[in-house]
């Protein structure tokens, strides 16, 4: 087993490695990437829409491959098992069940609050009431949510919040214990006070897992992550320590960017 | 931290893997059926028609006037069966066409929604009506309300059954039509009425030739519809093949010659049989094109907007 | 001055203007008025046609008319025979169509990928939708009926309808479907699911409500058809009961229902009114009744239904 770490003795949970990625018509939207993601900290992606910031997040647990034609070159390494979850005889099935991920408009399904956080763990076969019961309440604890929700597990999720709804997704992600946690724009559909929410949830929940965010948001980038990346068309423009970034970036475009010269 | 996991785990799971396929295999056949079934229909079709036509050639078949398969002196003429599908599809289209767009109008740019909201109903309840009981109703209703302002109408004639078939046909071409209207951008309507046009002026000459397409491949699918229309025309317009088209006369369609050869005996094999089976084949090619002409203009229509 | 000198002109223009819209406005209550009374000529002519066959039939709406068999003596005539061939064609019929229906529907809109093979099928599908219902009736005589040797049994009539309710359950299935956003889909997909697992745990039940309304259209359908069943040489006089389905001795169940003749209620309503008689006109009026009120119920529930789910289900 090989465990990489970086100056400051961090260990990388996955790192992607000269990924390119072409949707089915050809366009070419991600060149070369090369990013890590540590243990335990949160990494930011920033950019202006369109550079390729969420079809990097989306490449993590391989939802390309839900529409046909798309293709991915180079690696995507998980450790600490070396294994690269882009090959061709890695099921994305497991590697969703090691990355989970929480998308930008809340998409709870429509079925009982239990029943939602339950899912992932059905679908691994566990359907002992006793085990999904203590899953289902560990992860909606996990979520922040068990307080609000535990009176009333069997209704509906429609019927709660957008940030309830939120934080139930992200119940649905925790239930299955992942290794690393993909938000794709997590509080863009969100109030503030919810965005709020969700942004000490993160916190919180880098202590037990990685994290990978995609934010239009830089301020939220620089509350909560330890590590940012800044794209632009495709291409990873930066990628350093929050703080390095948002007070002395070392390239020009990615200054020009938070500066909000551009973008 | 959950534990780490070994690679092994990470391959395919076959068992599973077969099973996703051996599903996907068991839907694609069912969707394959469709293909099946049309097959089937044009092979039956055919092969049962091919002695048919080996026995009455093709120029008989579209020329003589006279259409007699089950008499002693068979005539084999598919003109009287074209002549009854043509004049009650007329009939029918004179109702259809006029009502059918004038509900599509009102209700894609007069109605209110509440007003929409009730009256789509009415109108797929109309769709739901069985045939046979529209047939009754041309019988025994309508024929007679006609023969009270025209009394030489007899029992069983093509007018009646034409209009009845019309009323039935107005929901299918008021919701085609409708679709097509409301599918014509906001915009447009804005700008008609940012010029201070009014709602009418809006609707006739702005809406309506914007769907134009649309609207006459609802008028198309109709006609089908009404080509193949069965129990309607076999209950109320006599089943007795007679080549005209004056409405107050009785005839036959294609599909209640169908109908009656049914009824009676059929011997398996014989001409007589062949023959419902030839009927069958122009009948499907005549409303095959007539679809393909519909959903091509349709088609069209919606790659405009 | 020079304006005040071009204001009378400008006043009669726009009272010309005004005049003219008035014009306009009145064209357009015209229209709206002509709409309204189309639409309500429409109406009533559902309830004329309603009406009229419930006061024909009326005399006939007794509990012997569905306990008798039909008879040559019309008072004496009833529609058990016709009812229950009804049922049990309608029972092969749900049978066939409607796994097969669901199973199309989920096919093309969930698996197949952009081809020749689904370019071939969407084709087929939209194709058979538009087949005269005679058409399937001369399929079934030439295939089910002398080819598959099936004879002029419930069997065949009830294959025959579920062509005809083919591709009313795979539109209805594929519309259905349809309207689940793809974020629902990703969702599942993200915890691990696999395609089946996200088609019968999520696709199939959020989509239920949705194509059970195609279904009891289908089935609506189906109850009125008849042309294809007179074409497959269906008796229009049976006096008998088909075999029951279920026996008091094991194992229960008895398939022999499936080869006997029948009769089916609007085969029996043309028959009678194909008679010169009235008093048989009496006994189609009150057989159409039923059929209406049949038909009318379901289409009514398949309608409320999905107006239902529209309200609830708010993606």
């Amino acid at each position: 087993m090989v465990t990489e770490k970086n100056k400051h003795n961090e260990i990388v949970k996955a790192e992607s490695k000269n990924l390119n990625f072409f949707y089915a018509d050809g366009t070419q939207a991600l060149k070369k990437i090369n990013l890590p993601v540590y243990e335990n900290k949160i990494t930011a992606l920033i950019g202006p829409s369109g550079c390729g910031k969420s079809t990097f997040l989306r490449s993590f647990n391989r939802m390309h491959d839900l529409y046909p034609g798309n293709k991915y070159e180079g690696e995507i390494i998980l450790y600490p098992d070396n294994t690269n979850i882009l090959d061709k005889k890695v099921d994305p099935i497991e590697v969703r069940m090691r990355i989970s991920m929480v998308f930008q408009k809340p998409n709870p399904f429509p079925k009982s609050i239990f029943e939602n956080v339950a899912y992932g763990l059905r679908v691994r076969g566990e359907n002992n009431k006793r085990i999904l019961d203590d899953k289902v309440e560990e992860a909606l604890k996990g979520a922040s949510l068990w307080n609000e929700v535990k009176d009333r597990l069997q209704d509906l999720a429609f019927n709660l919040s957008g940030g309830q709804q939120q934080r139930l997704c992200i119940a649905r992600a925790l239930a299955t214990e992942p290794e690393i946690m993909l938000f794709d724009e997590p509080t863009s559909a969100l109030d503030p006070i919810a965005t709020v929410n969700i942004e000490e949830l993160m916190s919180e929940l880098k202590k037990k897992l990685s994290i990978l965010i995609v934010t239009h948001n830089m301020q939220q980038a620089a509350r909560i992550s330890d590590y940012t990346a800044y794209m632009y068309l495709g291409e990873l423009v930066e990628h350093d320590d929050t703080n390095k970034i948002f007070t002395n970036p070392s390239k020009k475009e990615t200054e020009d960017y938070i500066t909000g010269k551009f973008g | 931290m959950s534990e780490p996991i070994i690679s092994a785990r990470l391959s395919k799971d076959f068992q599973r893997n077969i099973m996703e396929r051996f599903i996907e295999f068991a839907l694609l056949c069912s969707a394959a059926f469709a293909v099946f079934i049309t097959s089937a229909i044009v092979y039956v079709l055919v092969s049962e028609a091919i002695p048919f036509f080996q026995h009455v050639s093709i120029y008989e078949f579209l020329t003589d006037t006279v259409w007699t398969p089950n008499y002693s002196i068979k005539h084999y003429g598919i003109l009287p069966l074209i002549s009854g599908t043509l004049t009650t599809t007329f009939i029918a289209l004179l109702v259809a066409v006029p009502l059918g767009t004038i509900t599509a109008i009102y209700l894609s740019e007069f109605a209110s929604h509440k007003v929409r909201e009730t009256v789509k109903p009415i109108l797929e309840l109309l769709v739901g009506v069985p045939t046979v009981v529209f047939g009754y109703f041309a019988l025994m209703l309508v024929t007679p309300l006609l023969q009270k302002i025209y009394p030489d109408l007899t029992t069983f004639n093509m007018l009646g059954p034409g209009i009845v078939m019309g009323v039935m046909i107005v929901p299918y071409i008021a919701s085609l039509a409708e679709d097509s209207m409301r599918a014509v951008p906001m915009a447009m309507r804005e700008g008609a009425y940012a010029m201070g046009a009014t709602r009418f002026q809006t609707s006739v000459r702005v809406i309506t030739p914007a769907a134009i397409s649309g609207i006459v491949a609802a008028y198309i699918l109709a006609i089908s519809r009404a080509v193949g229309e069965t129990m309607i025309v076999a209950i109320a317009a006599g089943q007795q093949p007679n080549f005209t088209f004056n409405p107050v006369e009785s005839a036959a369609t294609i599909t209640s010659y169908i109908v009656s050869v049914a009824l009676g005996d059929l011997e398996h094999g014989g001409i007589g049989y062949q023959s419902i089976f030839a009927a069958g084949l122009t009948l499907l090619v005549m409303t095959l094109l007539l679809n393909i002409l519909g959903h091509m203009t349709r088609k069209k229509f919606a790659e405009r907007y | 001055m020079a304006v005040n000198q071009k204001k009378p002109s400008a006043l009669k223009d726009l009272n010309l203007i005004r005049t003219m819209i008035r014009q306009h406005k009145r064209n357009d209550l015209i229209f709206a008025g002509l709409g309204m009374f189309v639409i309500a000529s429409l109406t009533i002519t559902l309830i004329i046609l309603f009406l009229d066959l419930v006061l024909d039939g009326y005399p006939k709406f007794t509990l012997d008319f569905f306990s008798n068999f039909p008879s040559r003596r019309a008072a004496r005539a009833g529609i058990l025979s016709a009812w229950v061939g009804s049922s049990l064609v309608l029972i092969v019929t749900f049978i066939v169509a409607v796994p097969l229906g669901i199973a199309a529907g989920i096919y093309l809109e969930e698996y197949s990928k952009k081809g020749w093979l689904s370019d071939i099928i969407e084709i087929n599908v939209s194709n058979l939708a538009g087949v005269p219902s005679i058409i399937y009736g001369l399929l079934a005589l030439g295939l089910f009926v002398y080819s598959f040797g099936l004879g002029q049994s419930i069997l065949t009539a009830g294959l025959t309808l579920a062509l005809l309710m083919l591709p009313i359950v795979i539109v209805s299935t594929r519309e259905a479907i349809r309207a689940i956003p793809v974020q629902i889909r990703e969702a599942a997909y993200a915890v691990g699911a696999t395609k089946w697992q996200v088609v019968l745990n999520h696709v199939v039940q959020y989509s239920y409500g949705g194509i059970l309304t195609g279904v009891i259209i289908g089935m609506a359908r189906a109850i009125g058809e008849t042309a294809p069943l007179i074409t497959i040489g269906a008796l229009t006089f049976i006096a008998f009961l088909p075999p029951s389905p279920v026996t008091i001795d094991p194992p229960f169940i008895n398939l022999d229902w499936l080869n006997a003749g029948f009769t089916v209620l609007p085969i029996q309503m043309f028959n009678w009114i194909s008679r010169p008689q009235h008093a048989f006109h009496i006994n189609a009026a009150a057989t159409g009744a039923v059929i209406i009120i049949l038909t009318v119920l379901m289409n009514g529930v398949a309608i409320k239904l999905r107006y239902n789910i529209r309200k609830k289900i708010k993606w």
